[in-house]
């Protein structure tokens, strides 16, 4: 082990998922320091704060446009927008644009929780199976290829249908489809480095499978994982919805983008137009951000990417 | 046998096991899954336990689980997929009639993804960095984040309900869904071989909302992998040879770059299904449209064990038979692939 230190890139021991830390967050401040010019990646980060920050605030204080979701029963019943109810008014009389500020809960507490569960899960299987290798990287692509092959909406409908309706099967389904995708992305990016000199050098070494994995292979993953978290971000967003919008969402008093879709398109024959205009934009705007975001880290960590958009 | 035969038997060979995983999969979920089927079927209502036991004896959901899967399988393999709870016709029965309606609209929806998405993408490439390049690339963008369902709503709220272009929802309308008789279950085909102009403008128009519906689904990846993939061809040397050699700009396009900027396009062909199928499961639940996708989720809320393992069974083996024809046909057009 002594040897080794003469090999690493910085002299310093650490603990091996310090390391891993320690490599996102130099990826971060180098990131920082590029952030310069990235106008897209800063728009995609500013709506996902604004959305972050609206939904924590109205969850907070459910009174924040002086209608509450759910409570407030008094306005008239099916009307457009007005000076009073500036997203208009549902069939048992509440104020949309109240359950607008507070719908978008569930869609932002499952998309962050399921792509954390398939990043971690998928990432580790990923970087197991390339690099170990034989028979059980072999049934392990078997399995996430088929997995993948699948249409991802179709397995999170059937999943989410056997686990039950609510947050934590969503949280569940959602992150069981995704998990395919890091195994994909990181599997690639080991059997990569997997080969390269300064692997076999450390591993001459006599540094352990384990100690190679999380110091040296891992963390040349992270940038490739990065990037694709933040589209499967925006979309987990639209599978969310999808899912709220079959009715495998929160139970029905609860505001829900998704749900309330739903329930506007029963009068939809009637013209009622904003019930579902304004949580559809809402959606949109959100998922738009995470694609952004995903836009821009594509962007900066891919350089030769970026070279060929100038 | 030629390399191109041995490299699709081999692919074929491995299709088995993808289907064979995600059988398993879906068969020992729905055996988790809370709720009973047989209640379910049997509507839930108060029925005296004798009751229940008979039905679950007969339909076999009484023995260990081990038995069932083995029993399941060895139907599969026989091209049984038992009978579906809720209608008691059997499931491939079902949905064989049920297929033509979603390969009809995923063939339409194909085609609006090519119009808007390929030639986009083929478009903002010939311009990068112009002003339609960017606006091209926000629509794809656009695309991406759309929700499906969203998007079909506000169709009909649009085209439908407000100016009363086209019809809701549905695959016929008026009088004809219940006169029209379909020999291929394909309508469009129907009507253009017997000539029914008449059905064949309905049929049209019932598939347009649906169709764009979901065409705009694969617009961004398809426009996007374009764009990306005639930007490289573009960028190589036989293209300023062919510019340099002074040929007109419209050959180098379309006679040197768009035949070698087909081909990653191609590729993603397979994946493109997966996401138009997933598609038309909302797609078909918004417009009504009565294929195998909007059978799924009714057989989903019915718990219908039979129809959703025999959906989802289904699905994945024409999902894959579609990626090994991907997968062949591409070997046919890039001659440098060998295997």
């Amino acid at each position: 082990m002594a040897d080794e230190r003469h090999l690493a890139p910085p002299p310093i021991r650490r603990s091996m998922v310090v390391g891993v830390l320690d490599s996102i967050i130099r990826a971060i401040s180098r990131g920082r320091r590029q952030l310069r010019g990235q106008t897209v990646l800063k728009v995609g980060a500013f709506i996902v704060f604004s959305f972050v920050a609206m939904t924590v605030i109205a969850n907070l204080f459910p009174m924040l446009n002086g209608y509450h979701p759910t409570l407030y029963r008094d306005a008239p019943r099916l009307e457009g927008p007005t000076q009073d109810h500036w997203m208009g008014t549902d069939q048992l009389q509440r104020d949309v644009f109240s359950r607008i500020l507070n719908g978008g809960k569930a869609s932002l507490i499952v998309a962050f929780s399921a792509v954390a569960l398939s990043m971690t899960v998928g990432s580790i299987l990923g970087w197991i199976s390339g690099f170990t290798g034989g028979w059980l990287d072999r049934v392990l692509s078997l399995t996430m290829d088929a997995i993948y092959s699948f249409p991802s909406m179709i397995l999170a409908i059937v999943l989410v249908a056997m686990f039950g309706a609510g947050i934590s099967p969503m949280i569940w389904a959602v992150g069981f489809v995704y998990i395919p995708t890091y195994f994909r992305v990181t599997r690639a990016e080991v059997l990569q480095v997997r080969e390269s000199a300064y692997i076999e050098a450390i591993r001459a070494v006599g540094a352990s499978n384990t100690r190679i994995v999380l110091r040296h292979v891992a963390p040349n993953t992270v940038n490739a994982i990065m990037a694709v978290s933040s589209f499967n971000l925006a979309d987990a967003i639209l599978t969310v919805a999808a899912l709220s919008f079959l009715g495998f969402g929160l139970p029905p008093p609860a505001p829900d983008w998704g749900f309330d879709i739903q329930n506007g398109q029963k009068y939809l024959q009637s013209g009622a137009w904003w019930l579902i205009t304004f949580p559809g934009l809402m959606i949109i705007t959100l998922s738009l951000g995470f694609g952004l975001i995903g836009e821009g880290i594509s962007d900066l960590v891919n350089p030769k990417r970026k070279r060929k958009r100038v | 046998m030629g390399g191109v035969g041995r490299y699709a038997i081999q692919r074929l060979l491995l299709t088995i096991p993808m289907v064979f995983i995600l059988l398993t999969v879906v068969f020992l979920l729905l055996r988790v899954m809370p709720g009973d089927p047989v209640s379910a079927m049997l509507g839930g209502r108060n029925v005296s336990a004798e009751v229940l036991e008979s039905y679950r004896e007969r339909l076999g959901f009484n023995r260990p689980i081990h038995v069932q899967y083995v029993s399941y399988l060895s139907g599969v393999v026989r091209g049984q997929f038992g009978d579906s709870l809720r209608t008691g016709k059997p499931v491939l029965h079902e949905l064989f009639i049920r297929f033509p309606a979603t390969i009809e609209l995923g063939v339409c929806g194909l085609v609006v993804s090519v119009l808007f998405g390929f030639l986009s993408g083929i478009f903002a490439a010939i311009y990068p960095d112009r002003p339609i390049d960017h606006t091209i690339r926000i629509f794809h963008i656009a695309s991406f984040a759309m929700p499906l369902f969203w998007l079909g709503l506000m169709f009909q709220v649009f085209f439908a309900v407000r100016l009363g272009w086209l019809p809701v929802a549905g695959r016929l309308g008026g009088r004809l869904a219940f006169t029209f008789d379909s020999v291929t279950g394909f309508y469009l085909l129907d009507a253009i071989i017997r000539g029914d102009w008449r059905s064949l403008s309905d049929v049209a128009q019932h598939l347009v909302l649906p169709s764009i519906t979901l065409g705009i689904a694969l617009t961004g990846l398809q426009g996007r992998i374009s764009r990306a993939s005639m930007l490289e061809v573009l960028d190589a040397d036989y293209i300023t040879t062919a510019r340099a050699k002074g040929l007109h700009e419209r050959i180098v396009i379309f006679g040197h770059a768009l035949r070698n900027a087909l081909i990653p396009i191609v590729t993603v062909f397979g994946l493109q299904f997966a996401v138009l199928m997933g598609g038309a499961v909302l797609t078909e639940t918004v417009f009504s449209w009565p294929g195998i996708a909007s059978y799924l989720v009714r057989s989903i809320e019915a718990r219908d064990y039979p129809a959703i393992q025999g959906s989802v069974v289904f699905i994945a083996v024409f999902i894959s038979a579609i990626n090994l024809i991907v997968d062949v046909f591409y070997s046919v057009i890039d001659p440098r692939v060998r295997y």
